[in-house]
């Protein structure tokens, strides 16, 4: 783990860095929003179920956007759905992530090119952690997912989400 | 148990000669082309006469005919309790796309009119509720016309790539 | 004490449930009105998922490419979304299916409505708050999906059915597994009944709620397990038989009303649960008469270009009946495909049998018609 510097040992002390501490609690209980769209939200519901079991990793399904770190948008997202899906995640507290589950909402997928109403691309609403690809994707490709993202909140820092910090000057 | 042409032989009997016709393609299934305007009178006799009894209307499609110019609906009608089937077509212009609504008389019509009105535009006389169903109610045009034009925007999100 | 009525607010309140909600089966809104807890009126609000499947199909340059779109329509029954479209293509082209095609497609069909099944039991007990039937479910599931798997390669949406035939050929050991499973998950019903349907509980939240009588059924175009709960027996299987239904010996369940009224949201679940058991018996009669050998590409066409014409065929998916209006043109795409599908019209019921209701119970009301939104909003 590398996260405990010191123990002391009668009196249950653990001294850590904040960041790790803070990331290893974040990392480890990423409650997603219970959330489906179309086919990939029967996957989704089978990776929580009794064979994969979600629940092993911490990941818990909320029923409430405010509740909830990480948004899985799994499926097609509609033009009539969009301005919803944005509104969701404003309605998410920080730290929030989003993971694209399966083609449609990475890129339109099999609807890309006569899709009306589709919108081809969910990051054209909300930006995305995490792209999980497949039409729709195995449930253990969305485990990989997770572990993606556990992965990514690993290397935060406190103050800005990684990849943002790199993007802004006036703090260095 | 009739087939379609009994079935048309007997609305020709209620109904006067050369009002109705029965079509076919090459191949597939027949069709009783009907006139715009009966077709609620035509719908209501076909349900409730003791002959025919059409009690459910399976599916009614919308379609429209480039070159002819001309919008389509197909009715597919179906009797359980005597078990034979019906196909019904009514073309009207694209300019005039007005049919009369079958709502009162099978409400499975009420869901599948709006729907046809959404994808191809047919106006649906006398429905009670007749507006987009499947798209939201600011979009422009009907996607299902042969010459539609994506819009590039909607709301301010592309619907291209 | 008049004064105190008078000052009793008594307007009616709207509130929206979805398209975000844990209980609408996807994305669904319902407008509801109400008066306190009881609701005056709904007005179900579908297009959330309108994927343009009918741009689709007459977009396609080949009548077969219009197949995984049909997978994706009703992605909790792909299996019988193909099945339907190829039996009008069939009929349209008279094109004459191999019996061994036939068999494999009826065993398939079958596996996927007991997998539709498992899952809108599982989905509707968590609905109305029991969370481990679904886990059961789901366990059962997997290993229909694992049959699926070993065959066509894909867990949840298939492209398996072909115009005339199949892909390709079943996996050497479908057979075993198959009769492997049948024999795991005749007890598992039982464990189900033990478990959901008959508990107390559960029946005290399903009986007598979201009553749909038979005249209203039939005239609203039902069809399906729904028609089925009302007292009517009315299956394609039996009583327009596509494929090869007629060879096989099942019954109908309809709803009697056990629990309570007659057409009630029990009774559309347990036509569910009975229909796995006679899914059951089809697939070991099937798996008896299944041809050993037989090529099952021969009949498959070359290239698929129809003569102007229009047929509309009808299946039984286990939501309902499932009907594709295919209309032709002496082209290689078709000039229209019109999917009616049986969740739209059953939701179109919803303002019917949940007026008068509470808000709770109107979850259970739609839980009860198990709807698929992809199917919905095609």
């Amino acid at each position: 783990m590398g996260m405990l510097d010191k123990k002391y040992h009668d009196s249950n002390i653990i001294i850590v860095g904040l960041e790790s501490a803070l990331n290893w609690a974040r990392k480890n209980s990423l409650w997603y929003e219970q959330f489906g769209l179309a086919c990939c939200a029967i996957e989704m519901m089978a990776t929580a179920a009794s064979r994969y079991d979600f629940d092993r990793f911490g990941i818990i399904p909320r029923s409430s956007p405010r509740q909830a770190d990480v948004m899985i948008v799994a499926g097609t997202v509609t033009m009539k759905m969009a301005s919803r899906i944005e509104r969701l995640y404003e309605q998410m507290s920080e730290p929030r992530y989003v993971i694209s589950m399966g083609s449609c909402s990475n890129c339109g997928g099999p609807y890309w090119e006569h899709g009306y109403h589709v919108l081809k691309g969910v990051d054209k609403v909300i930006p995305v952690d995490v792209y999980v690809p497949g039409c729709p994707p195995r449930p253990e490709a969305l485990l990989e997912g997770f572990l993606k993202l556990q992965e990514k909140i690993t290397g935060e820092t406190i103050i800005f989400k990684k990849n943002e910090a790199d993007k802004k000057p006036e703090t260095a | 148990m009739k087939k379609p042409e009994e079935i048309l032989e007997y609305l020709n009997q209620k109904f006067g000669e050369d009002q109705l016709t029965l079509e076919r393609g090459d191949i597939g299934e027949p069709w009783i082309l009907v006139p715009a305007s009966m077709i609620r009178d035509l719908s209501k006799f076909l349900r409730d006469d003791s002959e025919l009894r059409f009690d459910m209307l399976m599916c009614l499609s919308g379609l429209h005919y480039l070159k002819e110019e001309e919008l389509g609906v197909v009715y597919h009608l179906h009797s359980t309790k005597l078990d034979h089937y019906v196909t019904l077509k009514v073309r009207v212009p694209v300019e005039e796309p007005e049919v009369p609504s079958v709502e009162s008389i099978w409400k499975t019509a009420d869901w599948h009119e709006r729907e046809a009105w959404d994808m191809v535009g047919v106006v649906f006389d006398k429905h009670p509720n007749l507006k987009r169903i499947l798209l939201p109610d600011d979009w422009i045009g009907h996607p299902l016309r042969k010459d539609y034009v994506q819009q590039e925007f909607y709301q301010g999100i592309p619907t291209g790539e | 004490m008049v004064e105190i009525l008078d000052n009793i607010d008594q307007r009616e309140m709207v509130i929206n449930m979805g398209p975000q909600h844990p209980s609408t089966h996807g994305v669904l809104r319902l407008e509801l009105v109400l008066d306190g807890e009881i609701i005056k009126k709904v007005t179900p609000n579908i297009g959330y998922l309108h994927r343009c499947f009918e741009k689709y199909a007459e977009q396609m340059d080949d009548y077969s490419k219009v197949i995984p779109y049909t997978d994706r329509m009703d992605y909790v029954s792909a299996i019988n979304q193909e099945h339907g479209y190829v039996l009008a293509m069939e009929r349209l082209l008279e094109i004459d299916v191999p019996e061994r095609v036939e068999y494999i497609r009826v065993i398939m069909a079958e596996l996927q409505r007991i997998a539709s099944h498992l899952l809108g039991i599982g989905a509707f007990g968590l609905d109305l708050g029991a969370f481990t039937p679904f886990l059961y479910c789901f366990t059962e599931r997997e290993k229909i999906l694992d049959i699926f798997e070993r065959t066509t390669g894909a867990r949840l949406l298939y492209n398996y059915m072909a115009v005339g035939g199949l892909m390709k050929d079943v996996h050497p050991e479908f057979k075993t597994d198959t009769a492997d499973f049948l024999k795991t998950f005749r007890p598992k019903i039982k464990e189900l009944n033990d478990l959901l349907s008959y508990n107390d509980i559960f029946i005290k939240r399903t009986a007598n709620i979201g009553v749909l009588p038979k005249q209203v059924a039939i005239n609203y175009g039902a069809s399906g397990p729904v028609l089925r709960g009302s007292g009517v027996q009315w299956d394609l299987r039996k009583n327009d038989p596509y494929s090869i239904y007629e060879k096989f010996d099942f019954e109908i369940p309809v709803g009697m009303g056990e629990m309570g009224t007659l057409g009630d949201c029990w009774d559309r679940y347990i036509v569910r649960v009975r229909e796995m058991e006679q899914s059951l018996r089809i697939i070991e009669q099937a798996l008896d008469g299944l041809p050993e050998e037989g090529d099952v590409t021969e009949a498959v066409p070359k290239r698929i270009r129809p003569k102007n014409g229009s047929i509309y065929t009808r299946s039984e998916s286990p939501r309902g009946e499932l009907g594709y209006y295919i209309e032709s043109n002496n082209s290689a795409s078709p000039y229209r495909v019109k999917a009616r599908a049986p969740s739209f019209v059953h939701l179109g019921m919803l303002p019917a049998i949940s007026k008068g209701s509470l808000i709770a119970d109107l979850v259970a009301i739609v839980g009860s018609i198990d709807i698929v939104l992809g199917e919905v909003d095609r």
